[in-house]
């Protein structure tokens, strides 16, 4: 049964992380996409002994570092100077690789220009005509961990939904991302089609009425 | 005496890398790009070079700089569009670059095969995507792949973290990244150390990159980074 929590607003992109972090499980091995996911780490518990991993040769990878901390040697996806936990491991690209494609990896979140309700996924490209194509990890990542969580806003800024029937951007993976997290309602999607769990500041009818997918109230 | 040759300097290092060569590029953003030998290798002059690396450049150092300088015909990297990729930005949408995009672990799985004597391999990465379209597929055991081709180069150029007389070699942190793969993957495998210290001075359990990969070690000044203005 769908939770709605009527009796406040959306979640702003702070609070969707949390929510993201809610739901990884303890002694998950982690890998956070560049942009919003990155936000998750912050929200992680301590004590869950979750393990960070960095597509470009690292677990247990820990938060930004700064002043004297910052090592040109150690970095994250996005280039940002990071630490190590205790407990890290260093290894080379193939192998990091292999840690997704292998199915070693529990869990990517990653973000999203669309996600259809039978989990394709569209992150890397826009059809905009001078774009230059840099797909980085996201293909490997978005089929190679056991689950893809994407963090997205539920609607782009012209308007239009970016949960949608099928996607129209260029595709990043196929029937890949199981469940989406957006400012108004986590969805559940697959090849059963779109599952509302939990809402915020909307109720099912409303986001019924504002998406072209079906939507279940599982 | 080892195979392995300890050169004087850079520019003895990259001596031979032919006009028309592929040339392997470790590094990730910065860390692990090897800032020296592509110096060199701009002062040696070859030019029509395909460059496969992780990234296209950032600033106007490292590979951007040989970029600038005209000596690339195609790049085959995964992320070449970064907030500091200007460069090749400028000469892409020039039309005076090639470009192949190709996924971040297929890329390195490539190169891998490439330096494994693996004639191709069935990958899941970018199935039904563009970057998949006109590659043979294959479903096995239920799911779909593509089949994907070595790469290999004719040089790799590579920054490690310290060699030993020998020319076994250790990284330091992310800075690893694509350089065992590409020490494995190249005709002649060209590496730049911060330090060489004497046969068996390296622990042989913690050693990475063995000897028998690698042609060629210069010491370079490590941690020149920040001297160079990049960011």
């Amino acid at each position: 049964m769908t939770v709605e929590h009527l009796h406040r607003g959306p979640l702003s992109a702070d609070e969707i992380a949390q929510v993201v972090a809610r739901d990884i499980p303890a002694g998950s091995y982690v890998n956070l996409g560049i942009g919003q996911p990155t936000k998750v780490a912050d929200h992680l518990d301590p004590t869950a002994g979750i393990v960070l991993h960095t597509e470009n040769g690292m677990l247990g990878m820990g938060p930004a570092a700064v002043g004297d901390d910052i090592d040109t040697d150690l970095t994250n996806a996005g280039k940002v100077p990071v630490t190590e936990r205790p407990g890290a491991a260093y290894f080379h690209h193939a192998d990091s690789f292999a840690m997704m494609r292998g199915g070693h990896l529990d869990v990517c979140v990653l973000g999203a220009f669309q996600v259809s309700h039978h989990g394709d996924l569209a992150n890397w490209q826009t059809d905009a005509a001078d774009a230059i194509p840099a797909v980085g990890g996201a293909m490997d990542l978005a089929i190679g961990a056991r689950e893809t969580l994407v963090m997205m806003t539920l609607f782009a800024k012209d308007g239009s939904a970016k949960l949608v029937p099928s996607c129209t951007y260029p595709l990043t993976g196929l029937a890949c991302v199981s469940r989406v997290y957006t400012e108004l309602a986590m969805f559940q999607v697959g090849p059963a089609g779109a599952a509302v769990i939990e809402t915020w500041g909307t109720s099912f009818a409303e986001l019924a009425a504002s998406l072209a997918i079906p939507l279940r109230r599982d | 005496m080892s195979r392995t040759r300890i050169c004087e300097a850079a520019d003895e290092a990259v001596v031979g890398i032919a006009d028309g060569s592929t040339v392997l590029v470790s590094g990730f953003g910065l860390a692990g790009m090897p800032f020296d030998l592509i110096e060199a290798l701009i002062r040696q002059g070859a030019t029509d070079l395909t460059i496969v690396s992780n990234n296209a450049g950032n600033g106007e150092v490292g590979l951007a700089a040989l970029l600038q300088a005209g000596r690339v015909r195609r790049v085959i990297c995964s992320f070449p569009r970064q907030s500091d990729s200007y460069v090749f930005d400028g000469l892409y949408r020039a039309g005076k670059i090639e470009l192949e995009v190709v996924p971040q672990g297929t890329l390195a799985e490539r190169i891998r095969a490439g330096g494994a004597g693996i004639g191709a391999f069935f990958c899941p990465t970018g199935v039904g995507t563009s970057l998949a379209a006109g590659k043979e597929t294959r479903d096995i055991d239920g799911r779909t792949y593509v089949l994907e081709y070595p790469i290999r180069g004719d040089a790799a150029l590579i920054a490690a973290h310290r060699a030993d007389e020998m020319g076994n070699l250790i990284y330091r942190k992310t800075a690893r990244n694509f350089g065992p793969v590409m020490a494995t993957a190249a005709d002649t495998v060209i590496v730049q150390v911060g330090e060489i210290v004497p046969r068996g001075g390296l622990d042989p359990e913690a050693v990475v990159t063995p000897s028998i990969y690698v042609d060629r070690v210069v010491r370079t000044s490590a941690r020149r980074l920040a001297a160079r203005g990049a960011r």
